[in-house]
């Protein structure tokens, strides 16, 4: 038999053609049939005839993502077209002020979203379609969650109608983000989408920071509506299970203040919550008026100037030997928007034995969670600091000048003690950490540095010198490796007028190395340094020392960099030794738009000093005099 | 995909280690060998009973159950219902804690959207209930003594057959534990508890504390 188009319409039988969708006749079915119709793109579009100019045609869910994204002053997003997701990329060109970079992994875009939040203070925000696209984007948003930062992260979703079915590309990504955002939303309604976007853009931001993901069905992103977008207060309004606690309580302030008063070898502790809430100001002055030394966890570089003079150094398991040496002789910790993270306290027994602690941080439940605290004050850094700085009684310098003594000698033995400064590591190939070093000098220390994961995220954070707020961009919760370049497309696209470098090592550079290509057809200015040492650097540091040596899986085979370089059509330079690296690096600041500058670094040089896992803060290591060494 | 492994949580953190704080030179506390640092938590484990106020949308006992294992808090019971307030729901957790595991879990819960009012009433005076069915075995010998046993423990039979019979005890929960010891003997072929609810006793209200 042979059937003509015309007669495969008309299927033979009693009339009309026969469903197979179960329950067949009810509305259910006929909204099941016509979605699969639609995800097949048989049949026309629900939407009116488009035309170029926006206005002249039916505002759909779609239009309301566009409009809700320009409202927050988010001017560029970072995606990746997809099945579901194409209502919105068939009216992207109506909104030429929105700009949207085609990234060429949906975790990269993730990662720039969060690079853009961190270093502008706005809400990043990244796309992807439904599935695939929506999983790729999930150890972004982990990592965005684990450092507090404000991303909302858009996904499209199979029409409602199929949702359950195991649609093509369907997976349920509310359930997966469930656990790793602050909040989550499905929308299969257009008329929902300006209250959700609004909630989302108000939670992502207040309080303390964090990713919110807004699923939405391919339906909901056709249809027409007409909901106007609700004002800032009606958001708040809605919310009666949101209300961030702002101001300290009064009287744990004056807790804190008499804590402050008795206190003789007090040190403050910095961390991300302070360039949050934009403390930088108010913790200095806190810090001079009682005369404390201040030292910062990783995402606390920037907190303060590091050329201040109670700008004491970076803490943890791979910070500076004096810094945790003035944490376990302090009597007095002033923690101001950290978490005590397991990187910074070590062995909680053994960590910090003399110190009583006053804990700030806007999130209640971070106080009393890692370390049992005597003065816990909930409150953003900004505020409470303001507040405590009339409350405490200014110590005048003599009051603390043997105390600071101790601590500057500390410094001293430390950072001789350490790499820094030299050249050539010990076997005559290129030192690490001087290079980190130069990046900072020739770029003036005025640039946005974006480390990857491992030792170079280590040497960055100790040795390029920071002076400003938000020019540290680091995966410090989560550690994700491959963060460092497309997080630095991000930053470069914040426009903040700053030089914009990634940090990366080889290892985190193979994992993301795709948005190189990005970063050329967008002409995004990156400054990339790649620290080959074709090692897992930080892996082959643990099993030297922790696992006797077993070194499996520690090398690592690499391009050849100038040619990947060249293949993606960016330009790159290649340094090998000490006199090199200058004329590397200017290299790269010479280049208009991105390019790529390859140190071929010391093979086996570790991070000094080490605090080994389960150990304390005065257990540090601080050389290894190992085989190889 | 970390290139730093993973510090595995020590399992009892320097239980033998002495600690081994760094010469605290001048100006130091006199004492030389200080005690561990106290952790949080740690005290004697005991049933909580958390009411939480919540907002009635779909998704959110998902919420609370994903937090609650993703945290490592494990639920003895959860009763959800409705309240009469619109779009509230009331959500009874009983789970197993010290004190300060429990306060760190009410502070989780605070930090979902949707929780509007946590409230931990443990040791407060409460009136608590839990409604249980149980399906006993039974035969023409021993149906007689079954009867007379709800009976006494102030039971209601719901439904009797010639193997089995369906009685339901409501109580607080040490009522309802000795109910379901005392029927065990017998045989139990099917067991149903709500797991329990409580209120607390007077004129106060969480529901209308929450603000709105």
């Amino acid at each position: 038999m042979t059937l003509t188009k015309g007669d495969a319409a008309r299927p033979p039988g009693r009339g009309g053609r026969r469903s197979h969708v179960p329950g067949a006749g009810t509305e259910h079915a006929a909204a099941v049939e016509k979605a699969q119709r639609e995800m097949l793109h048989e049949g026309g579009s629900t939407v009116a005839v488009r035309t170029a100019a926006h206005g002249s045609r039916q505002r759909i869910g779609a239009d309301v993502v566009c409009e809700a994204i320009l409202r927050q002053g988010v001017d560029v997003f970072f995606s990746y077209p997809g099945g579901v997701i194409l209502p919105l990329y068939d009216v992207l060109g109506d909104y030429p002020e929105l700009r949207h970079v085609l990234v060429r992994h949906e975790q990269g875009g993730a990662h720039a979203a969060d690079g853009y939040a961190r270093v502008t203070g706005r809400v990043g925000v990244c796309m992807g379609t439904s599935g695939p696209g929506a999983t790729n984007l999930v150890t972004g948003i982990g990592t965005a969650m684990l450092d507090s930062v404000p991303v909302v992260a858009i996904t499209g979703n199979v029409p409602s109608a199929l949702i359950g079915k195991d649609a093509f590309q369907e997976i349920d990504i509310n359930g997966i983000t469930l656990p790793m955002t602050k909040h989550n939303y499905l929308v299969r309604d257009a008329d929902e989408l300006p209250r959700v976007l609004a909630e989302a853009f108000h939670i992502a931001r207040s309080g303390r920071p964090g990713p919110v993901h807004v699923d939405i069905t391919k339906d909901a992103l056709q249809q027409e509506t007409h909901a106007q977008h609700p004002t800032e207060d009606d958001v708040a309004a809605g919310l009666p299970g949101f209300r961030p606690t702002m101001g300290g309580n009064h009287r744990q302030l004056k807790l804190a203040a008499a804590e402050v008063a008795r206190a003789e070898r007090p040190v403050i502790l910095a961390g991300h919550g302070v360039l949050h809430a934009g403390a930088e100001d108010e913790l200095r002055a806190f810090a001079e008026k009682i005369g404390a030394p201040i030292a910062w966890t990783l995402l606390g570089v920037g907190a303060i100037d590091e050329r201040h003079p109670l700008a004491y150094g970076f803490m943890g398991m791979h910070g500076w030997k004096h810094v945790n040496r003035a944490i376990q002789s302090a009597d007095l910790l002033l923690a101001i928007g950290m978490r005590f993270d397991d990187r910074v306290t070590g062995n909680v027994r053994t960590y910090a034995p003399y110190a009583r602690i006053v804990h700030v941080d806007i999130d209640p439940a971070e106080i009393g969670k890692n370390v049992a605290v005597e003065v816990p004050i909930v409150g953003d850094a900004k505020r409470v600091l303001a507040a405590l700085l009339p409350m405490v009684d200014a110590v005048p310098a003599e009051g603390r000048a043997a105390y600071l003594e101790q601590l500057a000698d500390w410094r001293r033995e430390s950072e001789a003690t350490s790499w820094h400064g030299s050249g050539a590591w010990r076997d005559g190939t290129l030192s690490a950490d001087y290079v980190v070093q130069k990046i900072g000098e020739l770029t003036d220390h005025e640039a946005i540095y974006v480390g990857d994961v491992g030792q170079n995220q280590m040497w960055l954070a100790r040795y390029a010198g920071f002076r400003h707020p938000n020019t540290h961009v680091s995966s410090g919760g989560l550690g994700t490796m491959g963060f460092s370049v497309p997080a630095a497309m991000g930053a470069a696209l914040g426009g903040t007028g700053r030089e914009v470098w990634a940090i990366t090592g080889d290892g985190g550079f193979q994992m993301t190395l795709q948005e190189l290509m990005t970063l050329v057809q967008d002409r995004i200015p990156v400054k990339i340094a790649l620290f080959d040492n074709k090692k897992l650097g930080m892996i082959r540091q643990w099993q030297e020392i922790i696992y006797a040596g077993n070194f499996h899986s520690a090398h690592l085979l690499g391009p050849d960099y100038l040619k990947l370089a060249e293949a993606f059509g960016m330009p790159a330079v290649k340094a090998t030794r000490p006199d090199e690296v200058d004329d590397a690096i200017r290299f790269a600041q010479g280049v208009d738009g991105p390019a790529l500058v390859w140190f071929e670094i010391a093979g086996e040089q570790n991070v000094f000093p080490m605090m080994p896992a389960g150990k304390g803060l005065s257990d540090l290591i601080e050389h290894w005099d190992g085989p190889d060494e | 995909m970390s290139a730093e492994p993973t510090a595995s949580p020590d399992a009892d953190p320097g239980a033998q280690d002495a600690p081994a704080p760094d010469a605290p030179g001048q100006g130091a506390p006199a004492h030389a060998v200080p005690p561990p640092r106290a952790l949080p938590g740690g005290g004697d484990q005991r049933l909580h009973r958390l009411v939480a106020i919540v907002v009635d949308k779909p998704g959110v006992l998902n919420r609370v159950a994903s937090l609650m294992r993703a945290r490592n808090f494990n639920i003895d019971s959860l009763a959800v219902s409705r309240t009469d307030r619109e779009g509230l729901s009331r959500m009874t957790i009983s789970l197993h804690g010290d004190d300060v595991a429990v306060e760190q879990a009410i502070k989780q819960l605070y930090r979902l959207i949707d929780i509007l009012k946590v409230q931990d009433v443990t040791g407060e005076a409460t009136v608590e209930h839990e409604l249980a069915i149980v399906k006993v075995r039974v035969t023409d010998s021993n149906r007689a003594e079954v009867l007379k046993l709800v009976e006494l423990t102030r039971g209601r039979v719901l439904d009797v057959a010639p193997d089995a019979l369906i009685a339901e005890i409501s109580g607080t929960e040490a009522e309802v534990d000795n109910f379901v010891a005392c029927v065990r003997d017998f045989g139990i072929r099917e067991l149903v508890r709500t797991g329990a609810v409580v209120m607390t006793r007077g004129g106060a209200s969480i529901e209308e504390a929450v603000k709105r």
